[in-house]
């Protein structure tokens, strides 16, 4: 059942690369003789927010398997082999196996979803994703009345990934979420960026994208989804407790212990943007906010 | 092995130290010309404040080996380390302005960053440090201070071990180059450990 959720993020549907490109220059014109407020007040009015340009969104990655620098994933992310694909979901569904990428992608509407897009570590970008529901597949497969939270895991290829070599984080990557953040309709699969299949850098073929979240949660080329009663490990959060918690919701409030989370960098906006205030649930809280109703946001980051 | 440092230091006597501090400052020049004309990737200002660092985090080694280089290789660049000293200071201000009017750019936050976050707690101690150090690089300090010059100068170890905390704290999650560079510093700090005495050449 795709299309549950209606995008507020643009007042067309579609914007073509080359014409947005155009667009935004004339924006930009139109900034520089100051007839457009600045990008502070701009952002407040969700209409005129538009997704960033398609080299920022795919040359400025976290992928640590890759590197850890921005360019990395860029650079070496060509070597990662995404066909065949398969995608194993276990667990506690009516239907384990191994399912083929192509078998997916016959099943699911495609859809665009034009979302914010917050880093934990105080950038954020606009990304113009097409995807299916995670709901749709997970209804494919089955969800048991028992299964409380959902397990993802990216592929582990050592001779296809040169930053698996060190141990920044506990290889393979591993996400979760609860089963109702999963079955959310904000939260995707995206299998492509403007229209193009998804760069290797960012997530090919399938990655997860749940928009109200910090970056990290969004786990990148699934080879894994278990449906499971227990909250499953993450690896940021394996890493460094303290800092990465199991949620991450993006929280102007709680800050990360080494940094403030109120404020944020949107890129592309040179040498000289301007910071932002960052929006509770990355701006999605009247969808998701009752998710968390009664919860101390603050003992749950 | 002597002829060859030898040519280094007589080299090294005809090069004025102006020289040495012009081209330590074309690093800063490319990364501001790469700033304005998009060599910087797609976040500029991260990648112009981490780069800045990083040149102050080798400019502050490369102070430190100056002392080791002629203890144990001979190699006599003891004359470029005021220069050498002062421009890893130039490079820690234009990172430190890089942060305060690009990177955080609201006063509320800049002091509430030193104040909370470790890691920047960290890296302006080091600044602070650094000024005493950058204000008495002269002839007259040296002159007018005597020997308390050369202790209130030692200043510039503990700023370079927090220079490598800093550096290693700010990543996310254990990463090789922070550690490489403090691997450096606490091997260079290391070399000035007095040994237990013997028989010298």
């Amino acid at each position: 059942m795709a299309n549950r959720w209606t995008n507020t993020l643009t007042e067309r549907d579609v914007t073509p690369e080359a014409a947005f490109l155009n667009r935004r220059q004339l924006m930009a014109g139109a900034a520089g003789l100051g007839l457009v407020g600045m990008a502070g007040t701009a952002r407040a009015a969700q209409e005129t927010l538009e997704p960033n340009v398609w080299e920022d969104i795919t040359q400025y990655n976290n992928y640590y398997e890759f590197g850890t620098g921005k360019e990395d994933p860029a650079e070496y992310a060509g070597a990662l082999t995404t066909k065949p694909w398969t995608v194993k979901i276990d667990g506690m569904v009516d239907k384990p196996a191994d399912y083929a990428l192509e078998d997916i992608l016959k099943a699911m509407t495609i859809e665009e979803r034009i979302y914010r897009f917050r880093c934990v570590e105080a950038w954020s970008m606009v990304v113009p994703w097409n995807g299916f529901e995670l709901a749709d597949l997970l209804n494919m497969a089955g969800v048991q009345s028992g299964a409380k939270y959902v397990a993802f895991e990216t592929v582990l290829r050592p001779d296809e990934m040169p930053g698996v070599r060190y141990p920044v984080l506990d290889w393979p990557y591993v996400e979760g979420l609860r089963l109702d953040e999963a079955m959310h309709p904000l939260t995707i699969m995206a299998t492509g960026i403007y229209g193009k299949d998804i760069p290797n850098q960012n997530g090919a073929p399938m990655r997860l994208v749940v928009p109200w979240k910090y970056g990290f949660k969004s786990i990148k080329s699934i080879v894994r989804i278990t449906l499971t009663d227990k909250e499953p490990p993450t690896s940021w959060n394996k890493a460094n407790a303290r800092e990465y918690g199991f949620y991450s919701n993006v929280n102007p409030e709680v800050s990360h212990p080494r940094w403030s989370q109120a404020t944020e960098r949107p890129l592309g906006g040179g040498l000289f943007a301007r910071r932002v205030p960052t929006l509770m649930f990355n701006g999605y809280e009247d969808e998701v906010a009752s998710l968390y109703a009664g919860m101390d946001l603050k003992a749950n980051y | 092995m002597t002829a060859f440092v030898n040519r280094i230091n007589s080299a090294a006597r005809n090069v004025p130290t102006w020289v040495v501090y012009i081209v330590l400052l074309l690093p800063a020049l490319f990364l501001v010309y790469q700033a304005f004309f998009g060599g910087l990737g797609r976040d500029p200002v991260k990648a112009l404040e981490h780069e800045l660092g990083q040149w102050a985090l080798k400019l502050i080694i490369a102070g430190l080996a100056i002392t080791p280089l002629r203890r144990f290789a001979g190699v006599n660049l003891i004359r470029f380390r005021r220069a050498v000293g002062l421009m890893a200071f130039a490079y820690v201000c234009l990172h430190f302005a890089v942060w305060l009017f690009l990177d955080v750019q609201i006063w509320s936050q800049i002091w509430a960053d030193i104040v909370k976050r470790p890691y920047v707690t960290i890296g302006f101690a080091a600044f602070v440090l650094l000024i005493p150090l950058a204000v008495t690089s002269n002839n007259w300090s040296i002159r007018t201070m005597g020997p308390a010059w050369r202790k209130l100068h030692k200043l510039v170890y503990v700023a370079a071990v927090l220079g490598g905390v800093h550096y290693i704290w700010l990543v996310k999650g254990i990463q090789i180059e922070p550690l490489v560079y403090m691997a450096i510093i606490v091997g260079l700090l290391a070399l000035r450990l007095r040994w237990p005495k013997r028989a010298t050449a």
